[in-house]
């Protein structure tokens, strides 16, 4: 389990990433932790002939606040988020979700960009920051810098719209309201596993939306942009009592779920995370399942 | 009855010392196998089997590397393995250590490369294409048995190891009230210590000695493997086992890599490695368990055991591993599953089937893992079909320690223990009453609460009469272990067997305390290596404490018999009248001290009586127990658990066990052992299995789809020790390895199906998934719904 040979090159800053990655010949992995590329690599599941890594790049761990976003380099941890290096902009929710990562040493090392581009389903940022509405930053050396919705840029799964001279610099977080709630539950077989399903809410009663994410499925996950189908219709202040279990069975079916065990656990997970955003605010401590 | 033996010392039998070994592993000291550097020393990668089952049409090796890569046509002077059972019946599988003709099971090993380093040699492996026609497979151990079925070795007609039968008159239970009849299973495992195997080979020119590091539980029967394979006399072969990262059966066996890896060395003149890499230990090594019983239980109303009548079948996949063979676990089923209950009458037919998996190996536990599980999870259906607790139908089958000794169904004979005791204590400390009380009034999160029970008894140490009757090439005899003062009085121990986290550097050296008195810092135990110490079987069946520990204890006493001799005559006292204790001969003028007695042998011979034992202050002792058909240590577990319904998670709120070890060498070590057990038998009862598809792939082959306990999953369990001292061994030890991993998946199935009856959910099959629960519980509630309808 030694990976093939390959050329490793560590650009000091992003404008010499971004001219590496577009002058690249020969196929090419982007490093931004390697909590994933660096079993795939021993594994010889990929054998890039360069593996450029990002890790060193200063403007990629910066964080900044911008038009009501908070803008977090591609190459910050997981640690920084749940260690609150990154200023809270969602209520806790980013900080917890940062925190059921896999464990301490792949946190430490795992980036939020490197996460998100490498796209796997069962990933808690993919489901996470698009519950919470979150954009990805892309920038190649070529064209101007661009932003998408993280549903958009996770096309499937590990499949993610972004051309072969393209980098993810950032994710930008629109701050939450504090009128806001959230419910993040992550099923998975012991502490650290990988999510067999993952239900992440964000609801605003005051104001009658919600956002729900149905993760850890085997494409992209399952994003409900307006969550009032899955409470009758609207979102009142006591939301959880009337979910609607069968409208996300529906979803679920629709997107391809045959199979009913399959099906119950992601249901029963999203009732979950709604329940822990029905009492967020209320003196009852929040735990994840 | 129990009696508590406190320490006599403090550093003798009885006494928690920490261990010695740790000093160095815990700083990372330690020497495993891939801590070694020779000069030169070049890596191999194998070119492993692809399929489960195909024909080998050619191995198109490119011209560049030649040379380099080596298969069975260049190994042609090398004997393959051959582990045979001497039980009647018993079919031979012939392993080449390189496949010749046709590849059994997915990572069978095609070709060896060598290269400088571990990367390279892999370069190597991808270049070499294999030209194989796909068998079809056969990977389900009841399709095996079909008429029909696809053979793994076409000359044999059919799929079997082996059968055995035994009736001892089940016809008379045919009649009872309650008969209950399950199908339950336990699924195939990977071992997992934490170092894998791995070997390094050199030629010893100067010794003219093939010297292979090897990280083996068993020096001595892998020489005597590999000098048969590599057709060389024994003398010119070297087994060096250096610090090992855990066994449990995995390093009890001959490994094909370390004769390939053998063969390589004597043809090199720099020394040859290959580790074992995580994806070659799940896919291609360390497979284990996997039983699938047809169980009926027949009992009174009261309880009381009628009979038991079983069908099992064990996957030993596509070879007979060496030593153990292939029938190691079906064939013990047999014998064992009747447990620690006085049963009047029983049948059981068994079959070792051949499949087209990796072959089986003996994990911590052999048989008794599944047996345990399958009797156990029959006697709460009895109970439950009985409506009587778990715990009545146990007490009322259980043998009683007057029956003491018990000679059971199977032959076995018990010789000591008081198994009521142990179940009686367990629901005391785990306080079955409050659990029971919870679980009636319900959870807020509406979870379920269960309480589950198991208790076995396990055969330990066992010897001469049982392997010989067996005939596998292995039959352990006399332990041996050599004792040495050293002219300044301090001691070293050598001892043939291994010890892989057993602490045996302590507690050996705490026998030797209690017999010489030294002082254990100044004891040096060594192990593992064949050119050091006496010949041995190694370390397995929960034997070391019992063997080594007696052989020690004998080699002590020689030497104090001879340091007494010599010390009345520096004392001036007559050797009748002179007596040795706590490192110094008494007599009645004076004393002389273990020290000045060695420095007198070593260096003032001048000082030593004319008639002095020529032998020195050397000895080498035999032992085996006065018995050697096996002492039975046992265990009663208890467990409570939270299930959540809906998404089949089990947390383990209480974990107990009490156990009977006999008289404990070192309580501390014990308690680490029975710990360590425990996490695995978490592991077999809620996450690992390997699964294959049906074209015979192994579907896991990292840590992120097989699943281990972690840290998290590991229960904060309560050890309540019983110690019944054995009548016939020293000291009175039971050996106490592998039984923590024997009831945990037997006592948390009967905790979540404890939980889970009122829903009308039953789970028979480990390990008890998420998704097994919530499959079991949404066909319970369906069943439930239909009937509601009909009504």
């Amino acid at each position: 389990m030694k990976p093939a040979r390959f050329v490793m090159e560590r650009p000091r800053d992003l404008a010499a990433a971004l001219s590496m990655i577009a002058g690249a010949d020969g196929a090419t992995k982007i490093m931004a932790g390697g909590q994933s590329l660096g079993p795939m690599l021993n594994l010889r599941l990929v054998e890039p002939d360069r593996v450029i890594d990002i890790s060193g790049v200063p403007e990629l761990r910066r964080t900044d606040r911008a038009n009501g976003s908070l803008v977090i380099g591609a190459c910050v941890t997981h640690a920084d988020i749940e260690d609150g290096r990154v200023p809270d902009v969602a209520n806790g929710m980013m900080a917890r979700v940062a925190a059921g990562i896999a464990y301490r040493a792949v946190r430490n090392r795992g980036t939020i960009g490197g996460s998100l581009a490498h796209a796997d389903p069962a990933a808690d940022w993919v489901s996470a920051l698009t519950a919470l509405g979150a954009e990805v930053e892309i920038a190649s050396r070529a064209r101007n810098s661009r932003r998408i919705a993280i549903g958009e840029f996770v096309v499937g799964a590990l499949d993610v719209a972004l051309a072969a001279d393209e980098l993810v610099t950032a994710v930008c977080v629109p701050v939450l309201p504090s009128s806001a709630r959230w419910g993040y539950v992550k099923h998975c077989r012991k502490v650290g596993e990988f999510a067999e399903a993952i239900g992440a809410v964000v609801i605003d009663p005051e104001r009658g939306r919600g956002r729900a994410v149905i993760g850890a499925v085997e494409a992209a996950p399952v994003v409900i942009e307006d969550a009032r189908i899955l409470f009758g219709g609207a979102i009142g202040p006591s939301f959880a009592e009337r979910f609607d279990a069968s409208a996300a069975d529906a979803l679920l079916v629709a997107a391809g779920m045959s199979d009913p065990i399959d099906r119950h656990v992601h249901v029963t997970v999203l009732r979950r995370a709604i329940g822990q955003a029905s009492v967020q605010g209320s003196a009852k401590v929040l735990d994840a399942a | 009855m129990t009696d508590a033996v406190g320490p006599k010392t403090p550093q003798g039998v009885g006494a928690r010392l920490p261990r010695k070994e740790d000093e160095r592993l815990m700083r990372g000291l330690g020497q495993y196998v891939g801590d070694i550097r020779l000069p030169g020393m070049q890596d191999v990668a194998f070119i492993r089997s692809p399929l489960a089952h195909a024909r080998i049409r050619g191995v198109d090796i490119p011209e560049a590397v030649r040379g380099r890569v080596f298969t069975a046509a260049d190994l042609d002077d090398v004997r393959a393995i051959r582990a045979v059972s001497g039980l009647p019946g018993f079919k031979v599988s012939e392993q080449p250590p390189l496949a010749t003709g046709k590849v059994r099971h997915v990572g069978e090993l095609i070709a060896m490369c060598v290269a400088p380093t571990r990367a390279e040699a892999e370069d190597i492996a991808a270049s070499v294409t294999l030209d194989l026609e796909e068998l079809p497979a056969v990977c389900d151990m009841r399709a095996a048995r079909q008429p029909g079925s696809t053979l793994v070795h076409e000359h044999w007609g059919d799929n079997v190891f082996l059968e055995t039968f035994i009736d001892t008159g089940i016809a008379a239970a045919f009649d009872a009230p309650i008969k209950v009849t399950r199908t339950i299973s336990t699924g195939r495992q990977c071992m997992a210590p934490i170092e894998g195997r791995g070997c390094v080979a050199v030629l010893d020119h100067r010794a003219d000695q093939l010297v292979l590091h090897t990280a083996t539980q068993m020096p001595h029967v892998i020489r005597t493997g590999l000098a048969e394979c590599l057709g060389l006399e024994e003398g010119r072969v070297r087994i060096v086992s250096p610090d090992v990262g855990g066994g449990f059966g995995y390093k009890g066996i001959l490994l094909a890599e370390e004769i390939c890896l053998g063969w390589l060395a004597l043809r090199r003149r720099h020394a040859v490695r290959w580790l074992e890499d995580r994806r070659e230990h799940l896919t291609a090594n360390a497979n284990c368990r996997e039983h699938h019983y047809e169980i009926t239980v027949y009992a009174e109303r009261d309880g009381q055991l009628r009979g038991v009548d079983c069908d099992a079948i064990v996957d030993s996949g596509a070879y007979s591993a060496y030593p153990f063979t292939a029938c190691l676990e079906a064939a013990q089923v047999a014998s064992i599953l009747p447990g620690p209950y006085d049963l009047p009458a029983y049948r059981c037919r068994t079959w070792s089937v051949a499949t087209n998996k990796c072959p089986i190996l003996p994990y911590r536990g052999v048989a008794r893992t599944g047996v345990c599980f399958a009797l156990e999870l029959a006697l709460d259906t009895v109970a439950s079909a009985a409506g009587l607790s778990p715990e009545t139908v146990r007490f009322r089958n259980l043998v009683r320690p007057e029956q003491m000794p018990f000679d059971n169904i199977t032959n076995k004979h018990f010789d000591s223990g008081d198994y009521p005791q142990a179940l009686r204590r367990a629901l005391e400390t785990i306080d079955a009453d409050a659990v029971r009380a919870r679980q009636r009034k319900g959870e807020p999160d509406g979870r379920r609460i269960g309480l589950g029970l198991a208790i076995y008894c396990e055969q330990s140490a066992h010897g001469t009469s049982v392997y010989a009757g067996w005939g596998i090439p292995m039959v352990p005899g006399r332990e041996q272990a050599s004792a040495r003062l050293t002219p300044d009085g301090g001691l070293e121990l050598r001892i043939g067997l291994h010890s892989h986290g057993q602490g045996l550097e302590t507690t050996l050296a705490q026998v030797a305390h209690e017999i010489l008195g030294v002082p254990v810092a100044r004891i040096r135990v060594v192990l593992g290596d064949t050119a050091m110490t006496p010949y041995s079987t190694g370390t397995w069946g929960s034997r070391a404490m019992v063997m080594a520990g007696g052989a020690v204890a004998a080699a002590c006493r020689e030497l104090s018999e001879r340091a007494t001799r010599i010390g009345a005559h520096l004392i001036q006292a007559r050797p009748a009248d002179a007596r040795f204790e706590n490192g110094r001969v008494l007599g009645p003028s004076g004393e002389v001290s273990l020290a000045t007695i060695a420095r007198t042998w070593y260096r003032r011979p001048q000082d030593l009586p004319a008639d002095v034992d020529a032998g020195g202050l050397e000895a080498t002792s035999g032992y085996k127990p006065v018995r050697d058909s096996g002492v039975f240590s046992y265990a009663a577990h208890a467990v409570a658990v939270a299930v959540d319904p809906d998404l089949g998670e089990v947390e383990i709120l209480d974990y107990v066990v009490v156990e009977d070890g006999g008289v404990l060498v070192n309580p501390l070590i014990v308690d680490g052992q029975i710990y360590g057990g425990l996490t695995q038998g978490v592991g077999t009862a809620l996450y690992e299995e390997m699964l294959f598809d049906a074209a015979g792939q192994p579907q896991a082959s990292t840590f992120a789809d097989y699943l281990l306990p972690g840290a998290p999953e590991a229960p904060a369990a309560r050890i309540v020790h019983m110690e019944t001292a054995s009548p016939y061994t020293e000291f009175g030890a039971k050996g106490v390895g592998e039984g923590g991993a024997i009831a945990p998946p037997a006592a948390i199935a009967n905790a979540v199906n404890d939980a889970l009856r009122p829903l009308g959910a039953e789970l028979r099959h480990s390990p008890i998934t998420p998704r097994r629960i919530v499959e079991a519980v949404l066909a319970a509630r369906s069943v439930a719904a239909e009937r509601k309808a009909a009504s």
